[in-house]
């Protein structure tokens, strides 16, 4: 997963800038249904330009949380700020905010450019204007000519282009996107998450989207939160998050990931050895010490374990022996299960950087699996 | 490890199978549409061309009240008979002011009362479509619980609330909004309401058909840019419901301008529709022709706003 735009984002991060405060701010949101809590005392706050993404699974109250700031929901408890302002009490058609839906909800009955220019005609602006600013849009969409077309007439990724036009027409001060590609296929998502990091980049606009994919979600976003249960488990850079998740939950839901449970047999001077269950004491980094005896969990990427028939010469601590259970191709990787003696499978990635390798490892070989100290990351729950 | 597919994909097909298949399709096909055509043709065409041919014959005191009559029996003076018909009756339509006053009457009692049903109809509709999921089916049967109960039964019963020392005159004083009883039965008044009351669940269930499979995320998409609800309305949820008002709208007109029973019930001497008009000639005169003139008449009438109905239809389809 490359990051085209790295190095600009990378010096974009007023979250870590005390002089900088949020345009949106979530502050201890409680949203009930009934007796269910969607949203459950959140607290979050989102900066000017920023490309921020809600991500978790399907009834984890992200979607509620955009409807609470596009004003289709109100919270039960707690404020929601813009620029400062309660949003409180203020109606939809008052907020400066626009949204993308995910069914994108176009006007059966208008055109494309009638689509488009709805938002403007509910502020007067003038026909003229009008008129240029659908031009403009349609341009910035790439649709030009396709003005006078039914939403009918288009197919699914033309839709989400205008559906897309009409929230950014009114130059939001922030655009809130609901799922905005879940009905793509794949080649188009991978291609429109580009054009949606390009245009948000030049326009310099605020982006908050909601997405359960967390591929989308690595892709564009500045920053993530990842939500379980109403409340915010972490939010961090994709970098952070991949490479530092704050708990379980978080590095099983991004990407795929090898979790060894274990006890802490010692810990000190920032190297932690675990017994695990598997039956392989690891010695892995730690920013702190922990308590001896304590309950630890131990998480690995994949592509972080090395994999090889024979134990390497200079490993002599983290190396785990066990068969070839399953492979699979990828093209670009392929995927090792590798079933250890305690009957735990564990997985291996290796990149396929040579055309085809004649030493590939094959079914049912016995493998050694090693990884460095500092290449997983502990865990408390 | 790649499965073998069963059927490889660059395989050729099987044109015994495909013929078969169209053929078994084809036959499938015209039995669907023949199956309604034939039915419309017995039940529809048929007696229609035989009310077209009373319409053009003459009044006769005979068994049956018109002449020529044919039959199988003397093929020989077919042709003889087919000389008697005439188009006198349509002549006669045009000539008596009586007629031509049933029909405007007509259709101005079907277009007050379907516009007042449309008032009533719409709010209704909108109000169970809103309505909380598990309430709409309850709702939708409440609507359609009066068919229950015949007809005729229900048009019965207004006149009682409707008369002079009526429930609704005695309910009305009792309130003491009135000290003098109104006036309703025997006036056009009554057979506004009597039309209303029943034809209401016609105009509901299409509109509400409508409006319930509209997506409500248009709404919100509109207020999001800054459009006010009441304004939505009308530029996002009346435009897209449309084809349900367009129906109920015909499914209540069309049967109103020919009703019969409740002007007949409800209404007053002075309420003139071309359903009494006909039943007079009919049954009070016994002039089968001009009574069939009439109808034919009236079925023309109605065809132009059926296929204007047709037309807006297509347009709204044709565009979506």
């Amino acid at each position: 997963m490359q990051k085209s735009l790295g190095n600009i984002r990378r010096s974009f991060a007023p979250w870590a800038d005390a002089t900088q405060s949020p345009v949106i701010e979530f502050d201890r949101v409680t949203k009930r249904f009934g007796e269910f809590k969607a949203v459950d005392d959140l607290s979050l706050g989102i900066y000017r330009r920023e490309f921020h993404a809600l991500l978790g699974p399907s009834g984890c109250g992200k979607s509620t949380l955009l409807r609470m700031l596009g004003g289709f929901e109100e919270p039960s408890q707690g404020d929601v700020r813009l620029d400062g302002q309660s949003l409180i009490g203020i109606p939809p058609h008052r907020r400066p905010v626009n949204m993308m839906f995910q069914s994108y909800a176009l006007f059966p009955h208008m055109d494309v450019a009638g689509n488009i220019a709805f938002g403007l005609k509910q502020d007067g602006m003038a026909k003229s204007e009008r008129d240029d600013r659908v031009a403009e849009m349609l341009k910035l969409v790439k649709l030009d000519g396709f003005a006078a077309r039914k939403p009918q007439q288009l197919s699914g990724g033309q839709q989400q282009r205008v559906a897309l036009a009409r929230s950014l027409a009114k130059r939001p001060k922030v655009l809130l996107l609901d799922e905005p590609l879940g009905a793509l296929d794949k080649k188009l998502r991978e291609e429109t998450q580009f054009e949606l990091m390009d245009l948000q980049q030049e326009m310099g606009l605020t982006f908050l989207i909601v997405t359960h994919d967390q591929e989308e979600a690595m892709t564009m976003a500045d920053r993530i939160s990842v939500m379980d249960q109403g409340r915010i488990v972490q939010v961090a850079t994709p970098e952070i998050i991949y490479e530092a998740p704050a708990t379980r939950y978080v590095a099983d839901f991004i990407g795929s990931v090898n979790i060894l449970a274990g006890t802490i047999e010692s810990s000190a001077g920032g190297t932690t050895r675990i017994a695990t269950t598997s039956g392989v004491t690891i010695e892995a980094e730690t920013a702190g010490d922990l308590a001896t005896g304590s309950e630890a969990f131990f998480a690995i990427r994949p592509e972080k374990m090395r994999l090889s028939r024979q134990m390497p010469a200079d490993v002599t601590i983290n190396a785990l022996h066990g068969e070839i259970w399953d492979i699979a191709y990828l093209g670009d990787m392929t995927l090792f299960n590798v079933r250890l003696e305690s009957g735990d499978i564990v997985r291996a990635a290796t990149l396929n950087s040579v055309r085809g390798a004649s030493e590939q490892i094959g079914y049912d070989e016995a493998v050694w699996l090693t990884f460095a100290p500092d290449s997983g990351i502990v865990l408390a729950g | 490890m790649a499965v073998e597919p069963l059927i490889p994909a660059d395989a050729p097909p099987q044109p015994a199978r495909d013929k078969l298949r169209s053929r078994g399709a084809r036959l499938y096909r015209s039995l669907v549409v023949g199956v309604p055509f034939v039915w419309l043709l017995v039940f529809f065409l048929a007696p229609f061309l035989i009310v077209f041919k009373i319409s053009l014959s003459q009044i006769a005191l005979a068994q049956p009240p018109y002449v020529p009559s044919f039959s199988l029996e003397n093929l020989s003076t077919f042709w003889n008979n087919l000389q008697q018909f005439t188009v006198d009756n349509y002549v006669w339509l045009t000539s008596d002011p009586l007629y031509i006053n049933s029909y405007l009457s007509s259709l101005q009692i079907a277009g007050i009362a379907t516009a007042i049903t449309l008032l009533i109809g719409y709010p209704l509709a909108y109000g169970i479509a809103r309505a909380p999921g598990g309430l709409r089916p309850v709702l939708i049967l409440l609507t359609i619980l009066p068919f229950w109960t015949s007809f005729l039964i229900r048009v019965y019963a207004w006149i009682g609330i409707l008369k002079t020392d009526g429930l609704l005159n005695q309910f009305l004083m009792w309130l003491g909004v009135i000290s003098d009883p109104l006036v309703i039965m025997n006036t056009n008044v009554a057979v506004y309401i009597g039309i209303v009351y029943s034809y209401l669940p016609f105009m509901v269930l299409p509109i509400y058909a409508s409006l319930e499979r509209m997506d409500y995320r248009l709404i919100e998409a509109a207020n999001d840019l800054g459009c006010p609800p009441v304004k939505a309305f009308w530029t996002i949820t009346f435009p897209l419901s449309r084809p349900g008002v367009l129906a109920g709208i015909m499914l209540v007109f069309i049967p109103a301008v020919g009703e019969f029973v409740i002007p007949d019930l409800l209404g007053g001497s002075r309420t003139l529709m071309i359903g009494r008009t006909l039943w007079n000639e009919f049954f009070s005169n016994r002039d089968w022709p001009v009574s069939s003139a009439v109808a034919i008449l009236l079925l023309i009438v109605l065809v132009l706003p059926i296929v204007w109905f047709q037309r807006a239809q297509a347009k709204t389809t044709g565009n979506g």
